[in-house]
């Protein structure tokens, strides 16, 4: 039993967070927004020459063939600096749907599809049925289409694309449409059923560990406005109400963490069994996340109700996320039909299951 | 991270349920805020003893066995899932003995830690002070050094369990010329030494589980002292420290109130009007898991070397109020029969215990140090907001 995460794993999520906080700046993003496909294609190469992009493919097709648990605080990493870029969509939710695919039914397209989404030549993203649009679909070479349990790998010259404009300018998202058929299904079944599965949680997971990020950094500028900003002669934040808004969410970010680093581990060991686990994570994490833009917003004052301050970048990625993949709703209601199973092991015996956490058993 | 249960830590688990199951009485203990009820706690203290259970965490030579953290949550998780009876020497176990493990001479650690384990002497604690509440360095009650004595004097307030219990550890003030928190002193007053006076005082539920003791003219050896005289206060703190970080609830104790829960939900759920009992249903066994995962990680970090530190005041606000949030959502599903303390109907225990818990969990948010001073904590050493 270790609950810790190795010098490994801390060193990707510092290499990729220093990245960020030199390159993926609140004038960089405001650029991007002033742009027309709002798509940084120098921070997108950087990425990928980072290794970001291969660190979910199997190494036999050019990547890393890391497991969630190694990059879930990269995840995070990209919540904190709030990245347009859709790395997260890219690398840790199509990539691992790929690779999945390729460790139960190798062939030869996968691999290379896999390869070029190492070396960032392709950018895949998922179009999951559970999501009406797709983020920066326009930049992207593939789109990974759910169509029942079939899984269809669609070139996006052949997607039609119906732009909407999101509240956060960063998220570029689109309605796509087009037609599959038996030459772009990749898969389809009980294996096709069981990838979109996997997906949905991976892409709910992904979203709560950048609503992690996010809160984060909200709390953080938060701090620095209550420490630096004077009234009555004296900084706002030595006020207990001040105070208190921030130590609420600091409380709520503390116990987000290790559920969503527990359903990262759930996820790498037993990706379809995680359902409860991603869950709790998505609403917990959302919880966390709502409660600092709410609270850093009301730090800031005026200020926090304007276009000019930066928070609205932090805050707006916080409300886009907390509906993408399953609302709280949704993921609240997998958890209640859970808990009024018979079977469901509940009590303190069972926080990683029987022995552990392989053996949860579940809705299935 | 490998969140898997070695074979030995599956066979603890065993071992610790297997003996559980022999020895733990069938029939709910009275409360230990009665004398009776006292009584028959201190029994089972001993028993655990006998088992070699009372502290798992302390080393063999003063009755534990020398357990890791992770043994120690696998135990308490195992505890709890008994139903075993609440532990009426928590003062002394969870927070006094940590403090001797760390602070306490041989002689010292010989002395009190083996009759804590062994469930010879229960333990009170003598922070508060009429004038020392959460502001705890106003403290004034006076230890005057006379030789190798100290000479006590002053009074005490919301001593828990200190009616019925043998010994009071608290802070004193050791240096009369001293304020705040210099020149206070750590020490150990047995109840029975001249000069104590324990007057009860009823608690919530009527029992009196808080006491007022006043000293007058009490002569304590210096043995009794922990550390140095005048580094009362650091210790103190890190009495504070265990208290509301790791030991005093552990996270098994809401994980099988969560679980109690969700059985009344599922037995009364086509009852019920409220729409939003399904959502705190929900929200309390997430929240249970959720500071079970914290507690793990926390466990593991410190067994690499870690400290604990200010984060662990976040734990503090996050068990009490999640208590609360059981108990209330418990008393909606009972209705109407939520505020019935007695009554001859069959299910009558059920209802008991839940109001009795609701009770209790009323008091969460206010000992081991407010939740609003909690908050402070957290949003000047965690957060580095300004202190002025």
């Amino acid at each position: 039993m270790d609950f810790t995460f190795n010098e490994e794993q801390y060193f990707f999520q510092q290499t990729l967070k220093d990245f960020l906080t030199d390159n993926v700046t609140p004038a960089s993003i405001r650029r991007r927004w002033d742009s027309d496909d709002g798509f940084d294609q120098d921070a997108w190469r950087s990425l990928c020459e980072l290794g970001t992009s291969a660190t979910q493919i199997p190494e036999d097709c050019g990547g890393l063939g890391l497991r969630f648990d190694d990059i879930i605080m990269m995840i995070q990493a990209c919540g904190q600096a709030a990245l347009p870029e859709p790395l997260v969509e890219h690398s840790f939710i199509a990539a691992p749907l790929l690779a999945q695919l390729h460790a139960s039914q190798p062939s030869e397209r996968v691999a290379d599809i896999l390869a070029a989404m190492a070396s960032g030549e392709a950018m895949v993203l998922t179009a999951s049925m559970i999501n009406p649009y797709v983020n920066f679909a326009h930049s992207a070479t593939h789109v990974l289409l759910q169509f029942g349990d079939d899984l269809h790998l669609i070139d996006s010259k052949d997607c039609t694309l119906t732009h909407v404009t999101s509240v956060d300018r960063s998220r570029r998202l689109a309605e796509v449409k087009c037609q599959p058929n038996g030459t772009t299904c990749l898969t389809n079944g009980r294996l096709g059923s069981e990838l979109w599965q996997a997906t949905l949680n991976r892409g709910a997971l992904a979203n709560a560990a950048q609503l992690l990020g996010l809160a984060e950094t909200l709390v953080q500028m938060a701090v620095k406005h209550a420490s630096d900003r004077e009234q009555f002669g004296k900084p706002v934040g030595v006020n207990q109400a001040v105070k208190h808004l921030l130590a609420d969410c600091a409380v709520k970010i503390e116990f987000a963490k290790p559920v969503v680093y527990r359903a990262a581990y759930t996820l790498a060991v037993a990706p379809n069994r995680a359902d409860w686990a991603v869950s709790h994570a998505k609403v917990s994490a959302t919880e966390a996340a709502q409660l600092a833009a709410r609270h850093c917003i009301q730090v800031f004052g005026a200020m926090g109700y304007t276009w000019e301050c930066d928070v609205h970048i932090w805050a707006k990625r916080v409300w886009a996320l907390a509906n993408e993949w399953g609302d709280v709703g949704f993921h609240k209601n997998r958890i209640h039909e859970w808990l009024v199973q018979p079977k469901a092991l509940l009590g303190p015996e069972f926080t990683f299951g029987r022995r552990n956490i392989r053996d949860v058993e579940h809705i299935d | 991270m490998e969140l898997i249960y070695t074979p030995q830590q599956q066979d603890f688990r065993m071992e610790i349920r297997d003996w559980l199951r022999e020895h733990v009485p069938t029939d709910k203990l009275a409360s230990f805020d009665t004398a009776e009820g006292f009584a028959a706690h201190r029994e089972w203290e001993k028993t655990l003893a006998s088992g070699n259970w009372g502290m798992v965490t302390w080393p063999e030579a003063y009755g534990g066995r020398g357990c890791d953290l992770i043994e120690w949550l696998i135990f308490e998780e195992e505890y709890y899932r008994a139903g075993a009876p609440l532990r009426v020497n928590q003062n002394g176990i969870f927070l006094l003995g940590p403090t001797l493990m760390e602070y306490g001479t041989p002689a010292q650690k010989e002395r009190f830690i083996s009759a804590m384990a062994s469930g010879q002497e229960m333990w009170a604690q003598g922070w508060s002070e009429p004038g020392a509440g959460s502001d705890m360095a106003a403290i004034r009650c006076r230890a005057d050094r006379d030789g190798d004595d100290f000479i006590i004097n002053g009074q005490k307030i919301w001593s828990t369990r200190a009616v019925f219990a043998d010994w009071v550890f608290g802070l004193f003030r050791s240096d009369p010329s001293s304020s705040r928190h210099h020149g206070l002193s750590f020490i150990l007053v047995p109840l029975n030494a001249p000069g104590v006076t324990v007057r009860p005082i009823p608690q919530l539920n009527g029992l009196p589980g808080f006491a007022e003791i006043f000293f007058d003219d009490v002569r304590v050896s210096a043995e009794n002292l922990i550390g140095g005289e005048g580094e009362g206060w650091s210790i103190a703190m890190s009495t504070a420290g265990f208290e509301r970080g790791l030991m005093l609830r552990s996270p098994a104790r809401f994980q099988q109130a969560s679980k109690k829960l969700v059985e009344l939900y599922r037995e009364r759920r086509n009852d019920i009007l409220d729409l939003s009992i399904e959502d705190a249903v929900v929200k309390c066994y997430m929240d249970a898991e959720a500071y079970a995962l914290s507690t793990y990680q926390t466990a593991s970090r410190l067994q690499q070397g870690a400290k604990i530190g200010p984060e662990s005041s976040c734990n503090k606000i996050y068990w009490s109020e999640l208590d609360i949030k059981i108990h209330e959502t418990a008393l909606s599903l009972l209705g109407a029969h939520a505020e019935v303390e007695q009554s001859d109907a069959p299910d009558q225990s059920v209802v008991s215990a839940w109001l009795d818990g609701f009770l209790f969990s009323q008091s969460g948010p206010i000992y081991a140090g407010t939740n609003e001073i909690q908050r402070n904590i957290i949003a000047e050493r965690l957060l580095g907001l300004p202190r002025r």
